[in-house]
């Protein structure tokens, strides 16, 4: 099984998102990783979807969700015409002996640290799943506090845009 | 007088040529109810949400246009969930108008809310949540607009009561907006030429006709196609009439309740060209084997059909009526070969059989659908239920328009058939409408006599009587070692000839084979509507192909 990208434009109503999905549920399709922001018309968000499955999976996935009144344009986009960034707030256990290692690495990765308690460090950084799975095993050690990760979103590179019309 | 929400409502239901509703009243859609009084709409009060949905599609089926239902809210609008799905499934063209709670009080579990919205998602084509009296005028043409095009379906519109009462100063825009509803465009030029290209390398073409011959209109394209190439031609069960189901050029119903020669022929073939079909598990079983076989050909408007079942060989995405007098014209000097012919000929030859119909004590469901479809030439709306009478109905009446056949093919909804009934008496009366039931599916929508009566609708009730839910009786004996459970109703079942005179409908039963002709004149000649009781046994199988399709379907 594959892992393959979905970007779809939709009309920014109520309910849209669940029409979505509830296909995915109703059809049997798994949802690998979602997200959903406005675009730069505020009346149509983009949802970007990751789906696991072959290619027939996903021509079904993709022409089932046209046909939802709301999704007005569907892109699958291949993994070296896209950037597709997730981002992660992690809450590592850090004290004053290891706090300056911990920063170290975040450096390494480009990760900022965003928050710094008495116990607790506080960084966010944004890449490929990749990117943010290495970066998680390297501060496994220390402790890991907390996760929160979003899901992939995506731009085709280059000059093109998912147009309306 | 100052319009309400409700009045706009209805004003643009008038305007979407609306002439009925089917509907059940309660406290959330009796505004709606007001303004019908004061228009030019008529309405059929049912005795049940599910029974209003159902005549809206049986109406729909019949007068080609959308059939309209409405309930109230919470239970009045779950209960026509069974409705709505069975519309969905069979493409139909419904639009639901549910009352909902006013929206202050949405989302509080007030009195009689449901989110009808969410629990109709997975089976209307679209649903909306009116929230501004404002865009009432548009969401109804809309949802006209998109129950009716393209691939047709069910659309849901919920009315918050507020929305209903509150005064229209005439502000929205009534004008259909829907960036995302796609309708799919002409076929592609290119498909259509590897469709001809494959037809003249083929040896063994079969035609499989589906249900979106009829609802894309293309019933004379479709005739004229079949006659000029000679494709022998094999249905599905929506798809029956295509072709007459007499005519020389049909060769059967496919699936696990269709024949023997149409079953051989679609797996015999090297091309099947499948037309406005879903190529659903009850009609293709074995989908290995065409796959494997690289042959077919999949035409159809719903561009997510393709693939979804079956990988087609060549695939074609438009209104069939379009592709098939585009394939006329490429395929003009077309012409199937005669060994061909002569092969599915001599296959369905060797598969007919006389029905015996010597006096036993019962009578022969098949023969007596024979006799009627003999005795008023098929010029009849004959809706059924689901179970051994429907695809008694299917395989023994002679059904020479799709239109005209009316029942719930891909659903499977006991309960459709009297309701569906009355809905196709409504739209037209210039022939019969004879509805063909089980007495279990019967009591399914039961209560609907009243409302037949009521209205003076005059549906022709043909009731085969074994005392069994015949087709699970059947399925126990072949799969279960004859091991009968919750199949026998023997013991509740009522005088069904009295039942009827209790509601002033008239009646008759009949026992023997020899007294069909008769039973059928007499029904026929009243005006009103009547129930004629069929005396079967609970014994009489279902086809006479079925254990051999059974054995295909375990197989695959």
């Amino acid at each position: 099984m594959e892992k393959y990208t979905l970007s779809v434009l939709v009309e920014n109503h109520a309910g849209v998102l669940s029409r979505v999905v509830g296909l995915f549920t109703r059809r049997g399709f798994n949802i690998h990783s979602l997200s959903v922001g406005t675009t730069a018309d505020e009346k149509i968000s983009r949802i970007t979807i990751e789906v696991k499955g072959d290619v027939y999976m996903v021509e079904q996935v993709s022409k089932q969700l046209s046909k939802i009144m709301e999704v007005i344009k569907i892109k699958t986009l291949k993994d070296d015409e896209m950037v597709k960034r997730g981002l992660a707030l992690v809450k590592i256990r850090a004290n004053a002996k290891n706090r300056g290692e911990i920063i170290q690495i975040a450096n390494v990765f480009r990760v900022n640290i965003v928050d710094i308690a008495e116990t607790t460090l506080t960084a966010e950084l944004t890449g490929s799943d990749q990117k943010i799975d290495a970066f998680l095993r390297m501060v496994e050690p220390y402790g890991i506090e907390e996760i929160a990760r979003t899901g992939m979103t995506a731009l085709e590179r280059g000059a093109n845009t998912l147009r309306l019309n | 007088m100052a319009m309400t929400g409700a009045d706009l409502a209805v004003k643009t239901l008038e305007a979407n040529g609306v002439s009925v509703i089917f509907g059940y009243p309660g406290a959330s859609n009796a505004p709606l109810i007001e303004s019908i009084s004061h228009s030019s709409i008529d309405y059929i009060l049912t005795r049940n949400e599910q029974g209003a949905a159902h005549m809206a599609s049986g109406y729909a089926r019949v007068h080609h246009t959308a059939g309209v239902c409405t309930a109230t809210s919470g239970p009045g609008a779950t209960n026509l969930i069974t409705a709505i799905a069975t519309a969905y499934m069979d493409s139909i063209p419904v639009v639901a108008l549910t009352g909902q709670v006013k929206r202050s009080l949405i989302g509080k579990d007030a009195f009689q809310e449901v989110d009808i919205i969410g629990a109709t998602l997975p089976f209307t084509k679209h649903s909306y949540l009116v929230k501004d009296v404002n865009d009432i005028a548009r969401v109804i043409n809309e949802a006209f607009h998109i129950a009716t095009t393209g691939r047709p379906g069910p659309v849901l519109i919920d009315f918050p009561i507020d929305v209903l009462q509150e005064k229209y100063n005439g502000g929205g825009n009534e004008e259909i907006n829907l960036r995302g509803y796609k309708l799919p465009g002409r076929a592609n030029e290119m498909q259509l030429k590897k469709v001809a290209d494959a037809l003249r390398a083929s040896k063994k073409p079969v035609l499989l006709a589906g249900g979106g011959i009829c609802s894309s209109g293309a019933m004379k394209e479709v005739n004229e196609l079949v006659n000029r190439t000679g494709i022998p031609v094999i249905s599905t069960m929506m798809g029956l009439g295509v072709v007459p189901t007499d005519d020389e050029r049909f060769y059967g119903m496919v699936g696990s309740h269709g024949s023997k020669c149409a079953n051989r022929l679609i797996n015999k073939a090297d091309l099947v060209i499948a037309m406005g079909t879903r190529l659903g598990d009850r009609s293709v079983a074995n989908t290995k084997g065409i796959e494997e076989a690289n042959k077919l050909i999949h035409i159809d408007i719903d561009p997510a059909e393709i693939g979804k079942n079956m990988q087609p060989r060549i695939p074609v995405v438009g209104d069939i009526k379009d592709v098939t007098l585009r394939l006329i014209q490429v395929l003009s000097d077309y012409r199937v070969n005669d060994d061909w012919k002569a092969e599915a000929d001599e296959l369905r030859e060797e598969n007919r059989f006389e029905i015996p119909h010597e006096d036993t004590g019962t009578v022969s469901p098949r023969y007596f659908l024979n006799r009627l479809s003999e005795k008023t030439d098929s010029e009849v709306y004959l809706t059924t239920e689901v179970g051994q009478n429907q695809i008694w109905s299917a395989n023994n009446f002679t059904i020479k328009d799709p239109g005209k056949f009316i029942t719930s093919g891909g659903f499977g909804t006991m309960g459709y058939g009297l309701p569906a009934a009355i809905g196709a008496s409504r739209a037209q009366d210039k022939l019969p409408v004879i509805a063909v039931m089980g007495d279990g599916s019967f009591q399914m929508d039961l209560p609907e006599l009243g409302t037949m009566v009521q209205y003076h609708i005059p549906v022709k009730m043909v009731l085969f009587k074994n005392d069994r839910l015949g087709m699970v009786h059947e399925l126990q004996y072949t799969a279960y070692k004859g091991n009968y459970q919750m199949v026998n109703i023997e013991g509740g079942n009522p005088d069904f000839c009295m039942l009827a005179k209790a509601y002033g409908i008239k009646t008759s039963e009949i026992n023997e084979n020899s007294e069909i002709d008769k039973a059928i004149d007499d029904m026929l000649a009243d005006k009103e509507s009547y129930l004629l009781v069929v005396n079967v046994s609970p014994y009489e199988p279902t086809g006479d192909s079925l254990n051999e399709n059974r054995i295909t379907e375990r197989k695959a």
